[in-house]
């Protein structure tokens, strides 16, 4: 049977699956096959073991007609962003300095998917050690746009949401430092959710900057990222910063969302909705939401976030420091590529470095290097860590007003690839989604509309306080059943 | 070198780089300079924000230190780890260059 890959979720191939209608091996092969057709012009994965994959396709296939399958998505296949461990598959960040690198463990998401039967089906493309805006920073090559290959699919994780755009696969995890889930996903019209700090395990995630880093799935639809967030969260023993769970399934919040968001205030911070901040599709799309939430019962409210004109610039300190602390254990030493010529130890790190880290990672370790060096840690590191501390008072004053803010998830559309070379200008455009790193909330990216001219991808965001996960997807189920338009599938 | 050479308005790429470890090409280091100053430039916005007696946010949760009992756990991953490594002993052990200089290797 040949399934109807464009649309296809996680949840419809498990009931496919459990209903017979489907095994996993034809369900694998069909991705299989259209994986092949398209990779080489999307380029959205680094590594993909047809073997390794059919074989657990088999071994689930084996398990349901026993009857002992492990959960309802038994022999669903998913992917993940090349810096999350699967044992004995390369790691390699993107980047060359860990080419050849193999993973001696199963990060804590691998093991929980592994348990409810997922099959991990390959590695995605990323920006360097998750440093990027685009999907173009990275060792390998850049990763297209399925809704238009001369533009960039967004970045970090910019292969996870291309390869879900592509129908390459159903679902993905990435990694949200900054933006690097919601953005991609807004992108390349899909959701992505960067869950609460400390709601996922990150052991066997590669850090980056390690206070602000949260693995998130991206997926087609709202309740595909519930039903992975309840697979994958949880506190974890190897991982001293995850939370305890909760008492609720978030995928029947999903499923129990009805159609009204009556009583829910949704806040609209004044700051960010400046004329000429934002291109004009995205300013039009977020009044357009606006006008939906209303007529779903929403009360809209007018909240102040005044220090995130701050947030930007804390981050860039922030972020840049921890990863320059975590980076530093790339030396030449332990872990992949080696300068082959130096004859001391001094000489190898320079030259290992030099040869193994891509500029843009270069760039933001010396920046790292910089606020954190002697004379300069108060002047930046502390300082920004102090306005941080602002930027989540001024969270936690609007929540006490709205119980979800309303923001858009980039400034633009889509940007042409090959035109973003500005550092600085790269950075702006996560400039909706790093509070929500810094102040370790909650956000989720839902795709809401399609420019008319150019055809591609609007995405709206939803940021919610900590742990307001059920609230969140509950808003983001009602507005993705009311929004403009039904289905988001790129031509491609 | 020395610490001086950073100034609040330009930082000084070569001196941050031997802090990284990391060779920077003459070729390159314009570019960088540059790229680092404009960034410099941008997030020296912070100054112009009083902060005083605002406790700094080291984590965005409330992190505490977790304790457990001081038990070794038994995960063996050593032949992964010499394994990823770039040059290596017999399967055995990791191989460096010579660490402290003098007397030619044996």
């Amino acid at each position: 049977m040949n399934v109807g890959l464009k649309t296809l979720t996680v949840s419809e191939a498990s009931e496919l699956l459990s209903s017979g209608q489907i095994s996993s091996v034809q369900l694998c092969s069909n991705y299989i096959e259209r994986m092949e057709k398209v990779e080489p012009q999307i380029k959205a994965f680094v590594y993909f073991d047809k073997e390794f994959v059919l074989n657990a396709a088999e071994k689930s296939d084996i398990r349901r007609k026993k009857g002992i399958q492990l959960s309802p998505f038994d022999g669903i296949p998913i992917s993940v962003k090349d810096l999350i461990c699967v044992k004995d598959q390369p790691c390699s960040c993107g980047s060359k300095i860990l080419k050849g690198v193999k993973s001696p463990y199963d990060a804590t998401v691998i093991t929980r998917l592994n348990e409810k039967g997922f099959i991990i089906f390959g590695r995605n493309n990323m920006d360097e050690f998750a440093m990027g805006t685009t999907c173009e920073n990275s060792a390998y090559y850049p990763t297209k746009n399925p809704w238009d290959l001369n533009r960039v699919p967004g970045g970090s994780s910019g292969g996870s949401a291309a390869a879900v755009a592509a129908s390459e696969i159903p679902a993905s995890l990435g990694s949200d430092t900054g933006g690097s889930v919601r953005l991609p996903a807004a992108f390349c019209g899909v959701v992505g959710l960067k869950p609460t700090y400390g709601r996922i395990s990150r052991y066997g995630l590669v850090a980056y900057a390690s206070s602000l880093d949260q693995i998130g799935p991206i997926a087609k639809d709202v309740h595909d990222v519930a039903i992975l967030l309840d697979v994958i969260s949880g506190k974890d023993y190897f991982d001293s910063t995850s939370l305890d769970k909760e008492d609720v399934c978030f995928a029947d919040v999903v499923k129990n969302a009805g159609s009204s968001l009556k009583g829910m205030k949704i806040g609209m911070p004044k700051e960010y909705y400046i004329e000429g901040a934002l291109d004009e599709s995205v300013f039009n799309d977020i009044k357009q939401t606006e006008k939906l939430f209303k007529e779903l019962g929403a009360e809209i409210v007018e909240v102040s976030l005044p220090y995130s004109k701050y947030a930007l610039a804390s981050y860039y300190i922030i972020a840049t420091a921890e990863a320059s602390a975590n980076l530093a254990r790339f030396d030449g030493i332990r872990y992949g590529h080696r300068y082959k010529d130096s004859n001391n130890l001094h000489d190898l790190y320079l030259n290992s470095r030099k040869e193994g880290f891509g500029v843009e990672v270069k760039r933001r370790i010396l920046l790292g290097t910089f606020v954190l060096s002697s004379g300069y840690h108060d002047a930046y590191y502390l300082k920004a860590q102090k306005v941080r501390t602002l930027i989540r008072q001024d969270f936690n004053n609007a929540f006490k007003q709205c119980d979800l803010i309303l923001s858009p998830v980039s400034p633009c559309p889509p940007f042409v690839a090959g035109t973003l070379t500005d550092p600085l200008q790269m950075y702006l455009a996560d400039i909706y989604t790093i509070s929500v790193n810094l102040a370790g909330i909650c956000g989720i990216s839902v795709p809401s509309d399609i420019v008319k001219d150019i055809k591609l991808p609007l995405g709206i965001q939803l940021i919610g306080p900590s742990m307001g996960e059920a609230k969140l997807l509950k808003a983001a189920k009602i507005f993705e059943d009311n929004r403009p338009v039904k289905k988001f599938v790129p031509n491609y | 070198m020395s610490n001086k050479k950073n100034t609040a308005k330009n930082i000084d790429v070569s001196y941050v780089a031997s802090l990284a470890r990391i060779r920077i090409e003459d070729s390159e280091k314009q570019k960088l300079q540059d790229d680092m100053n404009e960034i410099l430039g941008y997030i020296n916005m912070l100054s112009e924000l009083n902060i005083e007696g605002v406790e700094p946010t080291m984590h965005a949760c409330d992190v505490k230190n977790v304790w457990r009992e001081d038990v070794p756990e038994k995960k063996n991953i050593k032949e992964y780890l010499i394994a990823n490594a770039p040059a290596n002993v017999d399967n055995d052990l990791v191989k460096v260059p010579q660490v402290i200089p003098g007397e030619e290797e044996a």
